[in-house]
Formats: structure tokens, sequence, C-alpha cells
């Protein structure tokens, strides 16, 4: 269950970061290519925040939408799913907006 | 919660191809609407849609704000496999300092990762080959490696479902390959998680075996979208299973453009001179 393992990176990440105050919400971004389903974050958030400063914070996640660059003709192009689909046609691009994993901010106490 | 390997089926969505029509749960409600229709799940205080997208990513959380009295924001911008990928780049650069070539392959179980591992050690004899095998439980796979004449260590993830960036170092450290070795993975077999990490191999290799399906890439994208090499494995078995090899490249393609995909049969040796003729390629 990769989610379960991302979810304690977060908490890991956060508590690294916040010099042991308490935290009370984490907002997250996640793109829509990631790989990495939401729901089973939040599923995982209370368990992986026990017995940490996070304990009881609340959960945010926004979406991060996908993109990609056509190695054809070079426009941008929205990608909602991995299958990259030009509308010039072309079905060869590369990602470049929609992977990511990112602790956007963090409300502390 | 999927009670297999744990996943998050809380998002799981039933899809009626004829209809379209989509029954799923979610906010503790479960129903079944038209994808892409309107509806409420709270007798009309909000109507909300879900786009035909694999997630509804953020919908429970645009409708309303979290409190803030008395709480300081931080902003962090903090990528969170940043760290998974600083120390995959870490061992990138120690494996390359040593002449050592890894290779990452993944699969669903059964595809014949084991198999196409023992006869490569057997047969591509250019260059000593060690093996990481990667399994929730037992120690069976770094046994038949070893039976086949490769130092090998077995990683055993319990409830983890692939191997990461720590677990592959500590697994080089504890074999410590010679120079010029070829270090094959065998990573956990499963098509979806082991693609999000990043180990600092030189290549990702996807097996697929003819028993599985052509249409395996378009429902396995994260996996195929990463793959550096396709195997199809069990081409002897072609005559006996209804498996279009050209539509299984093509699927390949449209993830990962222009991916090589080479037949081969890790039981009769049919296609493996190709293989060997690959990796061989990784270490020029």
């Amino acid at each position: 269950m990769h989610e379960l393992s991302i979810t304690q990176d977060v908490v890991r990440t956060v508590v690294e970061h916040t010099e042991g105050r308490t935290v009370t919400g984490v907002r997250l971004r996640i793109g829509v290519l990631a790989g990495i389903v939401p729901d089973a974050v939040r599923f995982c958030f209370d368990l992986a925040t026990q017995g940490t400063t996070l304990e009881g914070a609340w959960l945010e996640v926004t979406d991060e939408p996908g993109r990609g660059r056509c190695r054809t003709c070079g426009n941008e192009f929205d990608m909602p799913d991995l299958l990259p689909r030009c509308p010039c046609g072309s079905t060869d691009a590369e990602v470049v907006a929609g992977r990511s994993l990112v602790v956007t901010s963090v409300e502390v106490v | 919660m999927c009670d297999t390997c744990g996943c998050g089926a809380t998002d799981v969505r039933v899809v009626d191809p004829g209809s379209g029509a989509v029954t799923h749960t979610h906010d503790g409600v479960t129903h079944t609407h038209q994808s892409g229709e309107a509806h409420s799940h709270d007798g009309g205080l909000t109507v909300h849609t879900h786009e035909a997208t694999p997630v509804d990513v953020a919908q429970p959380d645009e409708t309303h704000e979290h409190p803030r009295t008395g709480s300081t924001t931080v902003e962090l911008e903090l990528d969170v496999l940043g760290k998974n990928d600083a120390l995959a780049a870490e061992t990138r650069a120690w494996l390359a300092a040593r002449d050592l070539v890894a290779v990452n392959l993944m699969s669903s179980p059964g595809s014949g990762k084991t198999t196409l591992l023992e006869r490569t050690i057997r047969e591509a004899t250019d260059r000593p080959v060690v093996v990481v095998e990667g399994d929730q439980e037992t120690l069976l796979d770094a046994e038949r490696i070893r039976a086949a004449g490769a130092r090998a260590v077995q990683v055993n993830t319990g409830a983890g479902c692939h191997l990461d960036a720590e677990m592959f170092s500590a697994a080089l450290d504890s074999l410590a390959p010679e120079p010029g070795s070829l270090v094959m993975v065998e990573n956990v077999g499963n098509l979806v998680c082991p693609a999000l990490f990043d180990l600092g191999e030189r290549a990702r290799v996807v097996v697929i075996s003819v028993t599985e399906g052509d249409d395996k890439p378009l429902k396995y994208p994260h996996m195929f979208s990463a793959a550096d090499l396709v195997v199809l494995n069990k081409i002897d078995l072609l005559p006996y299973v209804d498996f279009d090899v050209h539509a299984l490249m093509r699927h390949a393609r449209a993830l990962r453009p222009g991916v090589r995909v080479l037949p081969v049969s890790a039981r009769t040796g049919e296609g493996l001179g190709a293989w060997y003729g690959w990796l061989a390629g990784l270490h020029s």
C-alpha cells in the first residue's frame, strides 16, 4: 500500500520542518498523474499522525492538473490521464505537470 | 480498503460500460449516476459532478475552509518524495562510480521474472550478476537465485507493496557487488506501487506474460509509462491463449512512445539473445 508509506513520508517531512511545534492542519497538493489516491492518503493520515506533533490535525488535499508537452508540435496540452493525445494528433509527449506530491503549507500553534 | 493489498479502495468506481453509469462511494454515500451528471448527497444543499478522471481529487475540500483561529500558516512547498529521489540519485552515482548497472524488473506476480533471472544468470556470463529480491514474505526467490549460481539478498517488505530507495541502498550495502557487476532487482510483484519509487536503477523493465492479456498497459498506465523496456514472456504459450502481440505493442507505446518490446520465452529460451544484447548494451 504505497499511500501508507507516502503518508508516513508526509508526516516525517512536516515534523522535520516544524521544529517540534504542534501542527493543527496540513495542506497537500497531489498531481492527478502521480498515481496517489487522495482518499487513501486521507484514510492513512490519522493512523500516520498518531503519537506525533500532527496528531489530530486536519488534512486538505488539492489537485494539480496534468499537463503534457508535445514532442511533435511543441505545444502544451491538458492530460487528464497518462495517455498523451495532443490536439495536433500526436501521441508522443512528455508529462510536464501533474506528478507532484507537495506539502504546500501547514498550520502550527 | 482493499483486503488484498491495502490500496485505497475507498475511491473505487464501478462503471457499467454499456450505460456509462458510475457506482461509487464517497462521503459515506454509495450511489449510481451517469458520468458527468450533476447530483447531490445532502438533499440538494450542494450539487456536484464527477469528471471522467481517475479520482475525485479535490472535491471534498473545495467546498469549505478549515479554521485557522489561533494558528499560524507556515508555507513549505516541500516535495514529499524528494527524500526517496535524493537517495536514489546518491545510489545512482554510487553505482556509476563502480561500473555497476542496476536494472529494476517490475511485473505482476507470476509473469516469470524469477525464471527469466535464473536463465539470465546461467547464460549471460560476460559479467557477474547479483540479485536483489523483493517480496512481502519468504526467502524462496533468493534461494532459487542462489541455486542458479548468483549471490542474492531478499528484501521482505512485510505489508509493503514495493521497494524504495532506502531498501535498495540497504540491499546494496549487504550485497557489496564487485565492480562491473550487473545488479538485477526483482521488485515486489505488483503493477501499481513500484512504478512510483525511483531506486537509483539504470533502467526499468516491465515484464508481462501472454497469459495476462494484451490490454494490461491501458489498465496499469503508471507502470508502462515508466518502462524503458517491455519484456513479453511466455511466448511459447501463444498458440494456446488469446493474446495479440501487436495490440500489446500498440498499447505499451501509447503510454511510452517508442518503447522496445522483446518477445521471449524464459522457459524455451526463444528471443533471449535480444534480451542479453539489450543488457550488455547498458554497460556501453
